[in-house]
């Protein structure tokens, strides 16, 4: 061995001379790039573990988190029964709003709730007034006079929309051919780098922003340099009042974090600014667990913790990210279902240089879906590698037949466009941390705009003229032909009009309600994608097989416009790997991406789009009358990009191979699947089922596919469950994207969840 | 070798109960027994299924190969009886073959005098039902003679072919002492068995007998406990047996 290599093993206990320069939180810690500048990836490369077996090591949990979490459910269980436990109806929600709350600070080793006490809602106006009114009244309580009185006189986001918005984008808004837009709420969907306060302290981040800010000095102060050196502005701001806030609960972060408690309750400190400042649609947490794992792993190894209190350290930051809530609208609760926050955690995945991302804290962050019991939140999301150790992959799949809580993403896949340090935001929508940021786009309704197309720009329901008049078939039967071109027509108009929504959105989502402790945790020059979305792909894919294969008859009103339509043949449809019909979902997938393309985007945006529904395909559905692949009017749509419910019926692997052929190139923002299948479906014993989900998911990934749900459970205990919910209060269903629990679904949702393909049962 | 059609019911792509990892399960129609639990009576008749081509079917199983390979998975054949459509099957295990895809047949044996050694090599692995021991039982159960599928037995232990036995225990049809061990004796003295699949019966296919129009005889037999099927299942381990 050379002496440069013995000198790098060797420490300064013994040589005294070469005691490290850098702060004490650094200590032990391998240099690099990320001391000198705000790097995380490097830092993560240089000192993390690998680890490549199996779950023995894992600890339950320990009295604390036991005794803690039972009040906790005491807790939700009165939240259940009420809608909502408690409610702020007069201090606006800022990251130092309020003054610091506890469950039980003894147990808690983690500590920091969005307002002073477990589970009361903030007030959070900013993203819209009415919204927010809406959200406290259909719950029982009243915005306080004063603060009525304040936001008379300021603007909000909701506000700052509807000055933009052009009548044509209206009526498409109103007639649901676009649907879910974030004009009345906070976008969400943006992922600050929460590492960056464990690892540089505020101190640092300050600086650097403030160096940022300097960066700019020199440039011509146009719209573009002003509109960032007043952000950079608002971040510092925002970092210093962070820094407040966590003065309150007692902790120094100016400094790094030091040890592991601290780099858990620092980064989740840092979360909890973001979550008391933003409702966002989804304030997801980013990729933290292996991070984290060099903080534990370090204390591990100097014997300051024991496996059970690094266990426990997980279980109390999971149990507070459980907590997480929002005040939301009826209406909002309709598009996403089962009061959903998507702090979606993104676990595992490969490295670039071929060494495995999974540590021993991915297994602890699964293992809390063990110790507390299943649960909708955080939205816990592998990114699966065929190339992960096996004992990694067999854990995920056992935790997933216990308890339908984790999704699956492809990182193979994923980590070819966004490097190897990227998390996912929401449901499906990678982006590289601290790096990227998204403008949230919800979706268009393409199913409806191949009825527009038939009834010549008209609504289908209404009647009335929304979309451009153009000629509407008149002839009795379907013809592909003769609607194509109308179609392809209708959907540029769609692409415009929905595009034009977005950039309304977000000139004002920016100016309202600026993200300002997020972005601060972001480089100062950031990627920006526009994150168009499409609902309804295999009711159109279905639809297009059937007028070409089988003879599809208008049935026309009085009016004489089409709202119905009667089969006569067989045709083939989406999800049983028939490449007649897969061909047209994935040509449409990639058409419309091209009409995307084509429109100008606000702040240079990069266009992509998502096949995702979140729980709002019962929405869609519900507004899209009669469609040609004989889904009636008011029907729901099937959730994201899977095939229509009950109509896949080779069995999960074809289902599967169908959904592979769509082209992530031309939907990079996701492509989600829903599977549900029965346990007996997945083998004879948990050995066998453990095996063979593993087995699915690598064949899965290997073909390409993007993202899936998994479910493991039968339709009768769902039906039980709809029966005594109070028997299921930790029934947790992922849906499109997220999970729920299931007993906070309404109704509908819950029927269309229970009447979805269950692989294995005939 | 020729394309082949075959009568097809169904496929089912994301197999796990008929055989090693996942399975492209190809249910083909027709079968000369007439269990009383069958849980596809829709594919007793020949022309139930639909005319398939071997070559299409095999195309189409082609597009699989990554789910084969991850988990040691491959096709099964099953029914009906598919061996009720010899040259079918043998071409479906001729076209596996080339294609290293591993072949499993899912049977009852009873027709097994009809296939040439040459066709019963095909298959890398048998999943050989012996509904009970008992001859008179094994009648009343399944309608015909149980000589047929204990010699296909011993023919396949002669080839060396590797075969599961499955055994569905129904309360009060099959479940007695003698039916149990006698299947279990049997089994233990072939060399060539390397697992046991004890089945408790269920009545999930009750509603396609009425469906069609026909009695289920089984309507008032219930559903084996699970410490039954422990029981039957450790009669079977007795024997030196990797009972499942």
């Amino acid at each position: 061995m050379g002496v440069h290599e013995n000198i790098d093993q060797v420490n300064a206990d013994t040589l005294p001379f070469l005691a490290e320069d850098g702060p004490k939180a650094h200590a032990g810690f391998k240099k690099g790039d990320w001391t000198k500048e705000v790097d995380v990836r490097n830092f993560i490369q240089l000192n993390y573990t690998p680890y490549e077996g199996g779950k023995d090591f894992l600890a339950g949990p320990t009295k604390a988190t036991t005794k803690l979490w039972e009040q906790v459910l005491e807790l939700m269980k009165e939240e259940n029964k009420k809608g909502v436990l408690d409610a702020d109806t007069e201090v606006v929600s800022t990251i130092t709003s309020h003054a610091p709350g506890y469950i039980d600070k003894d147990l808690e080793k983690i500590v920091g709730l969005q307002t002073d006490a477990p589970l009361k809602r903030a007030l959070m106006p900013y993203g819209g007034l009415k919204m927010a009114v809406a959200a406290l009244e259909s719950n029982g309580y009243k915005l306080s006079e004063k603060t009525a009185e304040i936001f008379k006189h300021r603007k909000t986001h909701n506000d700052g929309v509807f000055d933009l918005y052009t009548p044509e984008i209206r009526r498409a808004r109103s007639s649901g051919i676009v649907t879910g837009l974030p004009d009345a709420y906070g976008r969400g969907r943006i992922i600050g780098d929460y590492r960056r306060v464990a690892l540089y302290g505020i101190e640092f981040l300050i600086k650097d922003k403030k160096a940022q800010h300097a960066s700019l000095d020199g440039n011509v102060l146009n719209e573009e340099t002003l509109r960032l050196r007043e952000e950079l502005s608002e971040q510092v701001r925002s970092l210093s009042e962070l820094q407040e806030m966590a003065t309150s609960y007692g902790f120094d972060i100016s400094r790094p974090a030091e040890n592991a408690q601290e780099a858990v309750q620092w980064l989740y400190i840092a979360y909890l600014a973001a979550i008391k400042e933003q409702n966002g649609a989804a304030m997801s947490l980013g990729r933290t667990t292996t991070f984290l794992d060099i903080y534990i792993q370090r204390d591990l190894d100097k014997g300051l913790i024991t496996e059970e209190e690094a266990q426990e350290l997980m279980d109390h930051f999971v149990m507070k990210l459980r907590l997480v809530r929002f005040m939301r609208t009826p209406d909002y609760n309709a598009l996403f279902s089962g009061d959903p926050v998507w702090v979606t955690e993104s676990i595992g995945g490969m490295g670039q240089d071929g060494r495995t991302l999974v540590s021993k804290s991915s297994f602890r962050v699964l293992q809390t879906l063990i110790n507390l019991g299943p649960a909708p939140e955080p939205n816990l999301t592998v990114l699966w590698s065929e190339h992960m150790p096996k004992g990694f992959k067999d854990y995920c799949s056992e935790v997933s037949i216990k308890t339908s809580s984790v999704q699956y993403e492809n990182d193979d896949l994923m980590r070819s466009y966004w490097g190897d340090d990227y998390g996912i935001a929401c449901c499906v929508s990678a982006m590289a941390i601290g790096k990227q940021m998204q403008f949230f786009g919800a979706r268009a309704n393409l199913a409806k705009a191949m009825l527009y197309a038939i009834n010549g720009g008209k609504d289908e329901k209404t009647g009335k003229q929304v979309g451009p008049l153009t000629r509407p078939i008149t002839g009795d039967v379907l013809n592909w032909d003769e609607l194509a071109p109308l179609y392809d027509q209708m959907m540029d108009w769609i692409a415009k009009v929905y595009v034009q929504a977005l950039n309304c959105i977000h000139f004002s989502h920016d100016k309202y309600n600026y993200e300002r402790v997020e972005m601060a945790l972001h480089d100062r020059d950031i990627l920006r994608t526009m994150a168009c979305g499409i609902a309804g792909l295999s009711v159109v894919a279905d639809s297009i097989s059937a007028i070409k294969n089988a003879t599809v008859k208008i049935i026309r009103n009085e009016e004489g416009l089409a709202v119905d339509y009667e089969i006569d043949g067989d045709f083939p449809c989406f999800g049983n790997n028939d490449d007649s019909v897969d061909d047209i979902a994935s040509e449409l997938v990639k058409t419309f991406m091209g009409k995307v393309r084509n429109q100008t985007m606000y702040r240079d945006a990069v266009p992509t789009q998502s096949i995702l529904t979140i729980t709002s395909n019962v929405v869609y559905g519900k507004k899209t009358g009669s469609t040609p692949d004989g889904r009636k009017a008011g029907e729901p749509f099937a959730p994201g990009a899977n095939p229509m419910h009950g109509r896949d019926k080779k069995g999960a692997v074809a289902s599967m191979k169908s959904l592979c052929k769509l082209p992530y190139e031309h939907s990079q923002d996701g492509i989600s699947y829903t599977f549900s299948i029965i346990p007996g479906a997945l083998g004879k014993d948990e050995a066998e089922r453990i095996d063979n989900l593993s087995n699915l998911l690598d064949g899965y990934m290997h073909d390409m596919g993007h993202h899936i749900n998994v479910n493991v459970f039968d339709r009768a205990t769902l039906e039980d469950a709809m029966e005594h919910p109070e028997l299921y209060p930790q029934l947790t269903v992922r849906v499109s994207g997220y999970a729920v629990n299931f007993i906070k679904l309404t109704k509908e949702q819950q029927l269309d969840v229970i009447n979805r393909t269950f692989h294995g049962q005939r | 070798m020729q394309d082949t059609m075959g009568f097809v019911h169904s496929v089912e792509t994301g197999g796990t109960v008929d055989g090693p990892g996942l399975r492209y399960i190809v249910f083909t129609s027709g079968c000369p027994l007439r269990c009383l639990y069958c849980h596809n009576p829709d594919t007793l008749k020949l022309k139930s299924g639909e005319q398939t081509s071997a070559y299409k079917l095999l195309k189409d199983i082609s597009t699989y190969k990554s789910y084969f390979e991850t988990g040691g998975g491959g096709v099964t054949l099953s029914g009906g009886e598919p061996m009720a459509q010899k040259e079918f099957l043998k071409t479906m295990l001729w076209g596996c073959n080339q294609m290293g895809v591993h072949a499993t047949v899912d049977t009852s044996g009873y027709l097994h005098a009809n296939l040439d050694d040459e066709t019963i090599n095909m298959a890398d692995l048998y999943l050989l039902d012996i509904k009970s021991w008992v001859p008179a039982t094994y009648k009343k159960v399944t309608g015909v003679d149980i000589d047929p599928t204990l010699a296909f037995a011993k023919r396949l232990e002669k080839l060396d072919k590797d075969v599961w036995i499955r055994f569905v225990l129904v309360p009060g049809l099959t479940d007695a002492t003698e039916n149990v061990e006698g299947v279990a004796k049997f089994v233990s003295e072939l060399s060539n068995v390397k697992r046991v699949d004890v089945l408790p019966f269920h009545k999930m296919g009750e509603h396609k007998w009425q469906q069609m129009g026909k009695s289920y005889q089984l309507s008032d037999t219930r559903e084996p406990t699970q410490d039954e099927t422990e029981a039957t299942k450790d009669a079977f381990r007795k024997y030196g047996l990797d009972v499942h």
